[in-house]
């Protein structure tokens, strides 16, 4: 059911670093129909610039009345959500998308890059709360620094999962990338969910592609209408027709899409 | 009060419809906008084949307005009767099917083919393609090729035939005659401005397809202005588009000489915008104490 608001209220804001924020918004129509892997679009400015509303995913939902967004600063958008305060209201709506495929065939690897965690974070909390034990699991954390990584990392662990970490700086876990630490996962991982820098993704496919583990990944593009009208946000599959970011994923499967990197 | 327009033979409920390529078929916005309250739906371009569109990155924010080289994608006339069509028709309100082609025949026949299926109240003529007979030139740049188009649908169909004008040309006024003269049953314009943007960071350009249509806010005083110059140039209704994100400025181009007016980009700001404007010009009309829109169209005092 989507819902279009033009009031929902931020009730809390984190500042994780000077520039990743969590925001929990007031949306009972969004949190009860959010899935894993679909994202939301949000109207940063009320007047016209920036014009288009920015899509996020959606990092969680708690008690069926709020969802949370987890964001940094990387353009204008996303510089003025990040001076609203507890009680500014933003036009959000959704959700919109399809999410990630939630399969109980055996054990699974998160691989996120960046902030490609947010949406990780809600897979791996709705496994847990339809009664998953994640004891086989493992969750592959990679950021520029401690800073970023430390607390996605801490959610995670408070979940149950067992987390690695990779540093760009070398400040916590691996000094390199995640997708090193792919390389030491145990076999028996049946499927892979990643999201984070688009090349990142890239060397994620290959590896499943090498090793035949089935693996889905979240894209992320500019997008301007955010419900599959405008066809703006395409992206190239592997059959050479185009694919709809917003309507047809953002969740894909990594062997339907034609990897450019 | 009376919101009702008539343009030719065709009843609008209201002038609020919505623009080709912004508002999908229509079920994507089911969920935000209540459809039959609407003027009428004007549905994404539809050509003989299907055609795949243009390398990603297709669109590109500009201050107060985006840039977009989509490239007409659409599924075919085919696919789009048997699968768009039906739920379509079940809307309560005005469906107007925008039509593209390579060539003069390309869109005659596109008018045949569309021509007597219950559903479709009219068609509206996109001359912004290239003519591939004529070195990938504008249709709708060349007034005798705006023409040429004009009537080869018209001869193709007994339903109301608009021409969508293209604003890239130094006189819209003499394509707006040229059309018109051809047969036209109604213009609606503007289409988008061509424009660029450059990433100076990759320093390459924003687009895949390097130049797109511009749309948004930033284009309204463009397009107003067109839409004034084309309504006192022709006897056949105006619809006009451009920029029109709120009641305001739907009612300045009302003032101007439209009929009715088209809504686009702003679709894509607040889903519910079209809703909103409709909402807007009735408390317009309330506070002014006019019992009727057809009070306003044309309403600009010199």
């Amino acid at each position: 059911m989507n819902d279009f608001q033009k009031k929902a209220e931020i009730i809390r804001v984190e500042t994780l670093t000077p520039e990743v924020f969590r925001f929990t918004v007031h949306s009972p129509a969004i949190a009860a129909a959010a899935r894993p892997g679909q994202f939301v679009m949000v109207r940063v400015e009320q007047g016209n610039d920036p014009l288009l509303p920015r899509p996020f995913s959606v990092h969680n939902t708690e008690s069926a009345t709020t969802f949370q967004l987890l964001f940094k600063i990387v353009g204008r958008g996303t510089s003025i959500l990040a001076d609203l305060e507890v009680g500014d209201r933003i036009r959000v709506f959704g959700p919109l998308g399809r999410g990630f495929t939630v399969s109980d065939d055996g054990p699974v690897c998160f691989v996120a890059g960046g902030m490609g965690g947010a949406p990780l974070f809600f897979l791996a909390k709705y496994l847990r709360l339809n009664g998953r034990r994640p004891d086989r699991d493992i969750v592959l954390l990679g950021a520029r620094d401690q800073s970023e990584v430390k607390p996605i990392a801490d959610d995670f662990i408070r979940l149950g999962y067992r987390v690695e970490t990779a540093t760009d700086d070398g400040s916590m876990g691996h000094h390199g990338l995640v997708t090193d630490l792919f390389d030491g996962i145990g076999p028996g991982i049946v499927r892979v969910y990643s999201c984070g820098p688009y090349p990142m993704m890239g060397v994620v496919a290959e590896k499943c592609r090498q090793k035949n583990i089935t693996c889905e990944v979240s894209v992320e593009t500019i997008m301007a209408c955010g419900v599959g009208a405008c066809l703006g946000c395409t992206i190239l599959k592997s059959d050479g027709s185009y694919a709809q970011v917003c309507k047809d994923g953002p969740v894909f499967t990594t062997d339907k899409l034609a990897w450019t990197v | 009060m009376n919101l009702q327009v008539k343009i030719g033979e065709l009843r609008f409920a209201n002038p609020v419809l919505t623009a080709s390529g912004t508002f999908g078929y229509a079920t994507e916005f089911a969920q935000y906008v209540d459809l039959k309250r609407l003027g009428g739906v004007i549905v994404k371009g539809i050509s003989l084949e299907p055609r795949a569109g243009n390398p990603p990155p297709r669109i590109a924010e500009t201050p107060s307005g985006m840039l977009n080289s989509i490239g007409l994608q659409n599924v075919g006339v085919e696919r789009f009767l048997k699968g768009k069509l039906p739920f379509l028709r079940e809307l309560d309100t005005r469906v107007i099917v925008n039509i593209l082609g390579d060539s003069v025949e390309e869109y005659a026949e596109l008018a045949e083919r569309l021509s007597g299926h219950r559903g479709i109240d009219a068609l509206e003529v996109n001359i912004s393609c290239p003519n591939v007979k004529n070195g990938g030139v504008a249709f709708g740049i060349i007034p005798e090729s705006a023409a040429a188009v004009t009537a080869a649908v018209t001869n193709s169909t007994d339903l109301p035939v608009i021409v969508k004008l293209t604003p890239n040309v130094t006189d819209v006024t003499e394509i707006a005659r040229a059309v018109e003269e051809a047969g036209a049953d109604a213009v609606s314009l503007i289409n988008t401005l061509l424009g660029m943007g450059i990433d100076i960071a990759t320093r390459k350009p924003r687009l895949a397809n390097v130049v797109g249509g511009l749309s948004g806010p930033a284009i309204k005083p463009v397009a107003l202005r067109m839409v004034w110059q084309v309504a006192a140039a022709i006897s056949i209704p105006v619809i006009g588009i451009g920029g029109i994100s709120t009641a305001e400025d739907a009612i300045e181009f009302l003032l101007a000489g439209a009929r009715a007016i088209q809504v686009g980009t702003a679709n894509f700001t607040n889903p519910a915008a079209s809703e909103d404007i409709i909402d807007g010009i009735i408390d317009y009309l309330e506070e002014e104490k006019e019992d009727s829109v057809e009070n306003i169209i044309g309403g600009l005092q010199m």
